[in-house]
């Protein structure tokens, strides 16, 4: 690809996410009353914050030219964690449920960078594995936590007038993006998806890279489970079917490409809260009182954007492709 | 890397007696006798028919689903969107013979397009993921992404996400009916897989798919219609998620948009994986899916027998998955 078509490419991806966003935002304020009130921007962020966890992960993942699948039931798994823990207090609940996340992230690493074994179909079994786990840890139902501990200020709670989870999430990001743009180690995740093998023969540890993704996109999926448990108030062993999805939706939606050595991560979060502000308009319009949309449109018109996206993408790379 | 000298790859000709070679290509017939071993042992009332009856009643439909992902993995695709699709078929079956879609004429005729009209259905929306793949070039994992995530939807909207609760002999053949005691689902089946093995092995399409799974680009260059060979590959691919899902709810006695074919993609992947087809595309075996989809469902039958929770279940599921394509890429050094 020439250069200044790729740019374009890219520039479109990452502000396309921002303007769309912008665009749903200004739709809703004119649109419907209280959308941009206190109560509405809070609730859509604290959220969406469990789902901004696990993008955020996968988008690194997916930018080393990976794929995670196992994020869903790593949050399940470190959900029942948390919940079970909870009652010794918030730091127990949190650490527990992070570190659950954690051990499946390195179980990922090990079994994609030492066994060889394709990223997909790797993480494909991990997510049976760690939603079996999670079952058998919770006995087949869900596991409530104490309310005594303050652990579901976790999920419930604020700070400064905003969403603690919220926070937890924003803090996530910022540390992912000055990684990702700052650091050696995110030059080498970058390095490491555009080009495995000369990121190798360059003398870049790429397995070390690539292991240090896959912990971290199971710690982030293990801290969500945390906030999933502390926000409805049980350890869920059945939840978090579908966010692998989801998540990626969210971060093709971004711009990011799948193929890897390409990716941003503030227009991750920018595609994650694009797909939740869907679900809440949706709402609002069913509260207007005109039309009456099931819960079940919600799917269908992520799905319907999903696909306007990717197919802009696939229209300007292949123009890009022309031109080069 | 030392032991490249002793395992020759598997090449045509002089086939080696080596433990790793014997492995990978009849690990899963190996994996499978071994299973069935096992329980004739320890399991009570094994060998009886009931057993059989129920654990191919159970398998059928993973294993019509599995041809269709062996031949799109075959081509180096892959299909997430295969449960939805059985969604919206069994969506739709119920609704076309109880007459809510559209007046019948007669009854006979709303069974038979109960038959028809979701099968197309989900054979066009498969033509659909092929045509994203093909024309737009983009990433079958994320065009199949797009019916994964909107066509239980779908699905659900159709249905407003009711249960079709229904009694009707004449459509329910095709899940519970029987052909000389054996269940019509199983010779459905083993027709498809036949005819599926027959036309990967012996005719120019499926050496074609194989071609481009091995080497798109020389299979381009050899002039081969790369796009049009896909574009079959996923309707095949819809078409027979589309006959589960009409077997699914024949079998309950009920549609459930919500339920049906739900996670039917990892299943049939699993299947796939196990049964020994190459994930990478180029090398395929549609038997290979139905002894991976026999052995998945066997030590599923054999936990729940024992006593075993269906959670553990999942974890030995996931070991199995692991250890099949780990043994694979031993072969392949």
């Amino acid at each position: 690809m020439n250069s200044i078509p790729l740019k374009l490419f890219q520039g479109t991806g990452r502000y396309g996410v921002l303007l769309a966003l912008f665009a749903l935002i200004l739709f809703g304020w004119v649109r419907y009353e209280n959308f941009l009130g206190a109560f509405n921007v809070l609730s859509v962020l604290r959220y969406n914050s469990m789902f901004a966890l696990v993008a955020l992960g996968m988008c690194f993942v997916i930018i080393t030219g990976g794929i995670d699948l196992s994020v869903g039931s790593t949050a399940a798994f470190g959900s029942v964690v948390a919940a079970l823990l909870s009652p010794y207090g918030v730091m127990p609940g949190l650490l527990g449920g992070l570190a659950a996340g954690l051990v499946v992230g390195a179980y990922n690493a090990f079994i994609i960078t030492r066994l060889n074994i394709l990223p997909f179909i790797a993480t494909l079994a991990t997510m049976l594995a760690a939603s079996g786990c999670a079952l058998l840890l919770a006995n087949n139902q869900s596991v409530s936590v104490s309310y005594e501990t303050g652990f579901v200020e976790l999920g419930q709670g604020d700070f400064l007038g905003f969403p603690i989870p919220a926070w937890i999430a924003l803090i996530a990001y910022l540390l992912g993006s000055l990684i990702l743009n700052f650091t050696s180690l995110g030059r080498s995740v970058l390095a490491i998806g555009g080009n495995e093998d000369a990121a190798r023969l360059m003398g870049l540890p790429a397995q070390r890279v690539k292991a240090l993704v896959y912990l971290a996109s199971g710690g982030l999926a293990g801290l969500s489970g945390v906030i999933l448990a502390a926000q409805f108030g049980a350890g869920q062993p059945i939840e978090g079917v579908g966010w692998e999805l989801f998540a990626i939706a969210a971060v093709v939606v971004g711009g990011t490409l799948l193929t890897g050595g390409v990716g941003s991560v503030g227009s991750t979060l920018a595609g994650v809260l694009l797909l939740g502000l869907i679900f809440n308009i949706l709402n609002f319009e069913n509260g207007l009182g005109w039309i009456s949309l099931s819960a079940y449109w919600q799917s269908v018109i992520r799905g319907a954007f999903l696909l306007l996206v990717v197919a802009i993408q696939a229209r300007l790379s292949m123009r890009a492709q022309e031109t080069a | 890397m030392a032991d490249t000298a002793t395992t020759l790859p598997p090449a045509h000709g002089a086939p080696r007696f080596d433990v790793r070679t014997i492995l990978t290509r009849y690990g899963a017939w190996i994996a499978l006798a071994l299973l069935i071993l096992v329980n004739l042992a320890i399991t009570p009332n094994f060998a009886t028919w009931q057993t059989l009856n129920v654990n191919l009643t159970q398998v059928c439909a993973i294993v019509i689903v599995g041809v269709g992902m062996t031949l799109v993995i075959a081509t180096g695709g892959i299909d997430l969107s295969v449960g939805a699709l059985m969604a919206i078929a069994g969506a739709l079956a119920p609704l076309i013979f109880l007459g809510k879609l559209f007046l019948l004429p007669h009854p006979a005729i709303g069974v038979a397009l109960a038959f028809i009209v979701p099968v197309l259905a989900a054979a066009a929306l498969g033509w659909f993921n092929g045509w994203l793949v093909t024309r737009l070039r983009i990433q079958p994992i994320i065009a199949t992404l797009v019916l994964f995530i909107a066509g239980r939807g779908i699905a659900q909207v159709f249905t407003n996400g009711n249960l079709q609760v229904f009694n009707l002999p004449s459509f329910q053949f095709i899940g519970l009916g029987r052909v000389f005691g054996i269940p019509f689902q199983a010779v459905l089946m083993i027709v498809i897989v036949a005819a599926a093995a027959w036309m990967l092995k012996r005719t120019v399409f499926g050496r074609q798919i194989l071609a481009i799974g091995g080497n798109e680009k020389a299979a381009r260059l050899s002039g081969i219609p790369v796009a049009s060979v896909k574009q079959r590959v996923y309707l095949i691919s819809g078409l027979l998620s589309g006959i589960a899902g009409l077997i699914v709810i024949a079998r309950n006695s009920a549609a459930d948009a919500n339920l049906v074919g739900l996670g039917m993609e990892l299943d049939a992947i699993a299947a796939v994986a196990v049964g020994g087809t190459l994930l990478t595309g180029g090398r395929a075996t549609v038997i290979g899916t139905l002894v991976g989809a026999l052995i998945i469902q066997l030590v599923r039958y054999t936990l729940l027998a024992n006593g075993v929770p269906d959670a553990a279940a999942l974890v030995a599921k996931a070991a199995i998955i692991v250890l099949a394509v780990w043994l694979q890429r031993q072969g392949r050094r």
